[in-house]
């Protein structure tokens, strides 16, 4: 019984991992129906980052934190000024490929710059544990999870509650209509490109003690995120979260029950399953076109 | 049993009644219109007789077998062709293909046969061919032939949806809202094509229409609706003269 | 410019519309009957690629330009092809069996995907396909007894009514050949026909091409298993060539190439299938050329234009260290695709097509002929 608690705790970690990068595909697509391959490897940049500002230039960790979103905010929209400006409104695939163009630029990239070895940055969460009975529970672990609770409600609150939010659900849903009701469209992409590069790169920063900085950690984890984000309905923040919840849940049990093997492809089998049930993601709004 | 005959049907979306019991029947030969604002559930109506919507409850038949469970791509075959008033037509194909599609359920050539171009599929093309070549004759589209649909002007598309449900040999035509988004001149043409559709091809027209001139001019007999509910029906002139239809188109 | 009076319905249906048609094509079948003789074996190796890639290319054409479904899942179909043809040939069954029958048994495969397809659209439809490609990856390397595993599987050298085709050989050349030949030709008349029109109607409007008679299901199972089918016979090809194959050659990465080649081709015509494939294709020997010939080439213009030895020598290393870093394949990748969707949408095969109109029309081409139009995103929810 233990163990399966031990095995929930970590899976709701990683759960927490794959939901954070799930929001910033979320976020995204929300305000402008654009799906963004390239979000694992934004994270994966915000993780290269945070280990140049800490772990090379030797900063506090605070700052590095701080240096390194902003810095992945300002990439974020400079990403949608040079790639995605231009292209918005093209059919959605075409949209798609070029973020998968960007994603391969970018691991190729930052592998030529910082090199190919896992790297790996010191921080408060480093070390500690905390103790409840005989659950044994990594500070680097909770601080995940508190990262991605305070993340969604924060999201959930802005894009509900705020005029902008309001303005960014009016844009996704018809752009031209949204600019002639005087919503600066462009400003409003090119900031939730900004918001969405910063939660990747949070996710990033969060993550470095955990699974190491490397090129390829953002395709691994984004290829996870994805289905997370889907299982969700896609363009649902909370659903984001809860979908990358059961695909972690689902991919550490079947990591400790099954076989070797059913680990990588469980998150998927039950992905297929829901999207036969449910087309549209466990929260996705069921809608068709009007004729 | 009449030609085509709706009856009692609703149609319920959550806690809304957009079609609530409407009954009515068209008989062959006729220009049939459905006036009534706009969210009155005429162009529901339409999307449960071509099936894309599944009825509440109501019954519809055609002649005299029952369509109601009928999949919408069987509905074509039986001889039931429409337009949409947003125009559906397949953007980045020729008109020709366009209209090629819309004999698409008189197709009847195998997959293996396409694949290999056998005789028989080209003997079947030709034959579609010449088909869509009298619909571009009648509806004067021969200038559009080889045109892609996404450069054409809004007037010329509406008239190509028109002749595409043309190919597909409809006994029933139901055009939504054919003279939407026309100016007077198009609307002119619009009327005798739809006139001529009735006595040289020898097509029912059931319609919803919003311009009261030409619903005037074509139609035979005239079904007023209005939150789902039928409000009056008969010719023209009764309908227009109706109490509740004057109420519901003044909101008096 | 050529005008033509159609007379005759025959004139539209057909293939080749017209005596010139006939004249470039001829030329064009004679330039590759002749490039064996012609090409070092090198080159000709690459065209057999050429072909496998743009066998695949016109699978997914059919699948994701004239469907309108995409999928970023055909490695799997091809690895389909390719394990079917080692695990039969390993148990003696004859190419000429074991062909026709991955592309069936694939064609299965990708019909049973078409049917989840049903009911997705767009994004969903295209984290499915993923998911399916990564099950089969995973399948193949824990179905042990089949596949070997992650060891991978050597396929023998194919037998052909016992004529030994070795994968370098003027015949596999030839049989490659073949093969495209057929499948273009059997792309071009679903074209023509019903089938394909009813494609084209799923592609632009679901709901109008329902009105139209068009049966949703079955055609969108159809355009999965004909797609399917023919990546299979690619596999097939492609195992013989490879003469090794293990999972982790069929990768998303493998996928997202496939996708590439009718990107960068362009996603409207069959023609773009192959451009796209001759494209790829030859990125990698242009990379070779990167590493060896540019360097050497630039520190020797460099040196002629006065420039110290030592700083040339210096240039030339630098250079070749850029050419010769890892992944840098990668970033060239990225930035094709980016560069190809920013500034050239309709791909090669567009490209070609202006080219073509500017010298028809020439002096009064007009570059707005072609100019998009503005366009705004409207939600694709609602559909």
């Amino acid at each position: 019984m233990l163990d399966f608690i031990q095995q929930l705790v970590s899976g709701i970690a990683l759960g927490c991992v794959y939901g954070l990068i799930a929001l910033g595909f979320v976020l995204i697509y929300k305000a402008t129906e654009v799906v963004n391959f390239a979000q694992g490897d934004l994270m994966m940049l915000g993780g290269f980052f945070v280990f140049t500002f800490i772990g090379l230039m030797g900063l506090d960790y605070w700052l590095g934190f701080l240096f390194a979103v902003c810095g992945m905010a300002v990439f974020g929209m400079a990403t949608e000024r040079i790639l995605i400006r231009p292209i918005l409104g093209y059919p959605q695939f075409s949209i798609v490929m070029a973020t998968i163009g960007l994603g391969y630029f970018l691991r190729s990239i930052a592998g030529m710059i910082w090199g190919t070895d896992d790297l790996k940055i010191e921080t408060p969460f480093s070390a500690g544990v905390v103790k409840i009975g005989d659950l044994v529970l990594a500070h680097d672990k909770l601080s995940v999870i508190v990262a991605t609770v305070i993340l969604c409600i924060v999201l959930f609150a802005f894009f509900n509650y705020t005029r902008l939010g309001t303005a960014m659900r009016a844009t996704s849903e018809n752009m031209l209509a949204a600019y002639y009701m005087g919503i600066p469209v462009k400003r409003v992409v090119s900031l939730i490109w900004a918001i969405s590069a910063a939660v990747a790169a949070t996710a990033g920063v969060l993550l470095a003690p955990i699974t190491f900085i490397h090129s390829n950690v953002g395709l691994a984890l984004g290829l996870k995120a994805f289905p997370a984000a889907v299982l969700g309905g896609f363009g649902s923040i909370p659903g984001a979260v809860v979908g990358g919840l059961i695909i972690g849940v689902i991919e550490t049990l079947a990591g400790f029950y099954l076989p070797q093997g059913w680990k990588d492809v469980m998150p998927y089998i039950v992905l297929l399953v829901v999207l036969l049930i449910r087309p549209q993601g466990l929260f996705g709004p069921s809608m068709r076109k009007k004729v | 049993m009449s030609f085509f005959t709706v009856d009692g049907i609703s149609l319920q979306f959550g806690g809304l009644k957009a079609v609530d019991d409407v009954s009515f029947s068209v008989s062959k030969g006729e220009i049939f219109t459905i006036i009534g604002p706009n969210g009155a559930g005429k162009t529901s109506i339409f999307n449960l007789i071509s099936r894309l919507y599944n009825p509440t409850s109501g019954r519809l038949s055609f002649e005299d077998s029952d369509i109601t469970e009928v999949p919408p791509h069987q509905i074509a075959k039986l001889g039931i062709a429409r337009t949409f008033q947003n125009i559906e037509l397949f953007e980045n194909a020729s008109m020709l293909a366009n209209l090629l599609v819309g004999r698409h359920c008189h197709a009847t050539t195998a997959l293996w046969q396409d694949m290999l171009f056998m005789p028989s599929v080209r003997r079947a093309e030709k034959a579609h061919r010449r088909k869509v070549e009298e619909v571009i004759e009648f509806l004067d589209l021969q200038a559009y032939r080889d045109k892609i649909i996404a450069g054409l002007p809004y007037g010329v598309r509406k008239v190509i949806e028109v002749a595409r449900a043309l190919c597909s040999e409809p006994k029933l035509i139901l055009l939504d809202e054919p003279s939407s988004g026309l100016n007077v001149e198009e609307t002119d043409d619009m009327s005798f094509w739809i006139r001529d559709i009735r006595s040289e091809l020898g097509i029912t027209v059931l319609m919803v229409e919003h311009d009261m001139s030409l619903v005037n001019r074509v139609s035979d007999r005239v079904l007023a609706l209005n939150y789902g509910k039928v409000l009056a029906s008969g010719t023209p002139s009764e309908v227009q003269a109706h109490p509740d239809v004057i109420a519901a188109y003044l909101g008096a | 410019m050529r005008f033509i009076f159609k007379t005759d319905y025959d004139q539209d249906i057909r293939i080749l519309k017209h005596s010139g048609y006939w004249w470039s094509y001829g030329i064009l079948l004679a330039v590759m009957i002749a490039t064996p003789y012609v090409l070092g074996s090198y080159m000709q190796s690459q065209l057999v690629f050429v072909f496998i890639y743009a066998i695949v290319g016109v699978a997914l054409m059919i699948l994701t330009g004239f469907t309108g479904q995409a999928s970023l899942g055909h490695a799997a179909f091809l690895a389909i092809g390719a394990y079917t043809a080692g695990f039969m040939q390993s148990l003696g069954v004859p190419f000429i069996v074991y062909f026709p029958l991955a592309a069936v048994l694939t064609g299965i495969v990708g019909a049973l995907v078409g049917f989840p397809a049903l009911r997705l659209h767009g994004i969903y439809l295209v984290i499915a396909t993923i998911a399916f490609a990564f099950i089969v990856e995973e399948v193949l390397a824990r179905w042990e007894s089949v596949t070997h595993g992650n060891e991978g599987m050597r396929v023998r050298t194919l037998d052909l009514f016992d004529i030994p085709i070795a994968r370098d050989s003027d015949a596999f050349y030839f049989l490659c050949l073949l093969v495209l030949v057929g499948v273009t030709l059997l792309a071009l008349n679903l074209l023509r026909s019903p089938t394909g029109r009813a494609f084209i109607a799923i592609r632009d409007s679901e709901t109008a091409g329902k009105s139209m008679g068009i049966d949703l299901a079955t055609y969108k199972v159809k355009s999965f298993a004909i797609s399917a089918a023919i990546t299979g016979m690619a596999g097939v090809l492609f195992a013989h060539k490879m003469t090794f194959i293990s999972p982790e050659m069929f990768t998303l990465l493998l996928s997202i190439e496939f996708i590439m080649v009718i990107i960068i081709g362009g996603a409207f015509g069959v023609h773009g299938a192959i451009f796209g494939a001759i494209f790829i294709v030859m990125v990698d020997p242009f990379l070779t050329a990167l590493k060896d010939d540019v360097p050497v080439l630039v520190s020797s213009i460099a040196s002629s234009l006065g420039m110290a030895k030592e700083t040339a020598a210096d240039l030339r290393d630098d250079l070749s260290r850029i050419g010769s870093a890892a992944g840098l394949k990668g970033a060239i990748y990225g930035l094709i695709i980016m560069m190809f969707i920013l500034f050239e949408p309709y791909g090669l095969y567009g490209r070609w097509l202006k080219v073509k109109l500017f010298f028809q029309l020439f002096p009064l081409y007009k570059r707005a002929t072609f100019k998009r139009q503005k366009t705004y995103v409207k939600s694709e929810r609602n559909r």
